[in-house]
């Protein structure tokens, strides 16, 4: 994802001379060394200064530019947090946060380098919208948008490297506060953002096997959130199922089960998301995710009880 | 050389003049309020006076970082006409838009400030932005502001760019609210050399001077980004309130108030 997203952030800066990137001592890779190299004057490496960072940006905001602030989320967002709050947010300025490696993705750096509450806290912040694109095809889309149409502060959440595209053939168009439909099936319905969107996809074809048809939405748009879109989820479907790699607190699963209660849904809904406790343990992503209910096998499990 | 000498006194007996105007219409105003920030406002009105009537053109732009002085600044722009007296009157009202912080949006506020630290990195956002290389940045800072660690960040990033039209003014009135700058931070001082040691040309000034104020400016090496640290008694020049911490937030009563009015007539 970080290298289709520093591809079309060079594409839109070409033709958009007001885009600015500053980054927080992270290393340029593929087309971000490109960018600087071309763009050395609408390119900046603040060092290890978020904080500047996000002073710097609502400044450039402020005098016209469309800047763009890139680094580990965890220092995008909770290092800065008053400046993205009060510069950022508070003054409504349409600076894009990009949380690069969001969620549970760095799995061997420990507690300190992973984001499992950061779109419940973004989420709080009024003004501020939340993206997070469930493959590179997405992603594209959404770097348009932030580069041109967007009008307020965003969070954009995203991996890291080597995901997967799942929206190739998707006949739904991305956009901008819409939650999308990937696939259409009858019994089951997933709803999920980002990259872990994998995982229905793995859970769809098992079920299929067993006569078990799904559908599957990428929820990119966390905020402001397609609530009409979800209505016509509830109508539909007698089960929903819930994936996402974040807390259980404030993220996907408090926005559905919240409009459920005040939709009188009757259906079931599952969760799995991250428990409400810091991560201790080591691994892959898949081991980190495991240690929280977030597994395959187990959810296949849980749905397959469910439905007969 | 005496037409020149004759110039200067008449410019600092006009800021004089603007400056008893300012006090007085602050003080004016603290009578309808529960509360504002005097003494922090009356350390700062020579130099934000200094800053607008003085040395900013139109296409500068003007941020106050220590932004608990906002009723200073809105008392100035209304003598410039750009906030309006039904707008000031309405000041912490119900129906107005004016608070004690300023907010980004009002009339001549370039950004909401009132958390400590944050206006240095969006001056520095700004002048990175600007292409024309005259315009001017300039920034008043408290001393007890020099306490967060982002403006460290940000002046290390502002002489790293070399963003030499960014000019810095700290607040020295030493006081913060509750204590002395110096007594959570005993190694404060020295300030100006510490701004020295992160790549800025710096200056000290009696801030309650004009003139200085407006001569150190003006006689920077135009090198390096600018910090003046300006000297300035928390409270002046009212005898009951400067140096006084209670002074930080607290409204003068009516018996206060007609005698800091009197004592600033008498200036």
């Amino acid at each position: 994802m970080r290298n289709i997203f520093a591809e079309k952030l060079y594409k839109q800066a070409i033709k958009n001379k007001k885009i600015y990137i500053l980054v927080s001592d992270i290393s340029p890779a593929g087309n971000m060394i490109g960018f600087q190299k071309k763009y050395p004057d609408r390119f900046l490496n603040v060092g290890v200064s978020e904080q500047t960072m996000i002073g710097m940006c609502a400044g450039l905001s402020m005098e016209g530019m469309r800047p763009f602030a890139y680094t580990i989320s965890t220092f995008a967002l909770y290092r800065p947090f008053e400046m993205v709050r009060n510069d950022i947010c508070y003054q409504n300025l349409p600076v894009t946060i990009v949380g690069m490696g969001a969620g549970t993705i760095y799995s061997t750096l420990g507690g300190t380098h992973l984001t499992q509450e950061d779109i419940s806290i973004a989420r709080s912040i009024p003004n501020m919208n939340i993206i997070a694109p469930c493959d590179p095809n997405e992603l594209v889309d959404v770097v348009n948008f932030c580069c041109s149409k967007s009008k307020t502060p965003i969070y954009l959440r995203i991996g890291k490297a080597g995901e997967k595209n799942f929206t190739k053939n998707c006949k739904d168009k991305w956009k901008f506060g819409k939650i999308r439909k990937i696939n259409s099936g009858r019994d089951v319905c997933f709803l999920s953002f980002g990259p872990i969107i994998k995982k229905a996809f793995d859970l769809r074809n098992s079920l299929r096997a067993q006569n078990i048809s799904s559908e599957i939405y990428s929820c990119h748009t966390l905020k402001p959130f397609d609530y009409n879109g979800l209505k016509k989820v509830f109508k539909k479907f007698k089960l929903i199922v819930i994936i996402e790699d974040h807390s259980k607190i404030g993220g996907l699963n408090t926005i559905v089960k919240e409009h459920a209660y005040e939709n009188g849904y009757t259906g079931k809904i599952i969760s799995y998301s991250l428990k409400d406790e810091f991560i201790h343990c080591y691994g892959s992503q898949d081991d980190l995710l495991d240690k929280h209910n977030i597994n395959t096998k187990k959810i296949y499990q849980n749905i397959m009880r469910k439905v007969k | 050389m005496f037409i020149n000498h004759n110039k200067k006194m008449n410019r600092l007996l006009k800021a004089k003049i603007r400056c008893k105007k300012y006090r007085k219409k602050i003080l004016e105003i603290s009578q309808s309020v529960p509360a504002l920030h005097i003494g922090g406002s009356f350390s700062s009105v020579e130099i934000v006076d200094c800053i607008y009537n003085r040395l900013k053109k139109n296409v500068d732009k003007f941020v106050l970082s220590k932004g608990h002085a906002g009723i200073l600044q809105y008392v100035i722009l209304n003598d410039l006409g750009i906030i309006k007296n039904k707008d000031l009157k309405n000041y912490q009202k119900k129906n107005g838009f004016l608070g004690v912080h300023p907010d980004y949006g009002s009339p001549g506020i370039m950004a909401s400030t009132g958390s400590l630290g944050h206006g240095l990195a969006m001056v520095a956002g700004m002048a990175l932005a600007s292409k024309n290389k005259k315009k001017k940045f300039y920034i008043l800072l408290s001393d007890g502001e020099l306490q967060e660690g982002s403006v460290w960040e940000a002046a290390l990033t502002i002489s790293s760019l070399k963003l030499k039209n960014i000019i810095a003014i700290v607040d020295n009135n030493n006081l913060q609210t509750s204590t002395w700058a110096t007594d959570p931070h005993p190694t404060l001082y020295p300030i100006d050399k510490k701004f020295k040691s992160f790549g800025w040309d710096v200056a000290r000034c009696d801030g309650h001077n004009s003139n200085d104020i407006y001569n150190k400016i003006k006689l920077r090496s135009l090198k390096k980004p600018f910090a003046l640290i300006a000297k300035t008694i928390k409270g002046y020049p009212i005898s009951f309130m400067k140096n006084v911490p209670k002074w930080h937030y607290r409204a003068p009563n009516k018996i206060e108030y007609l005698k800091a009015i009197k004592e600033i007539n008498n200036l």
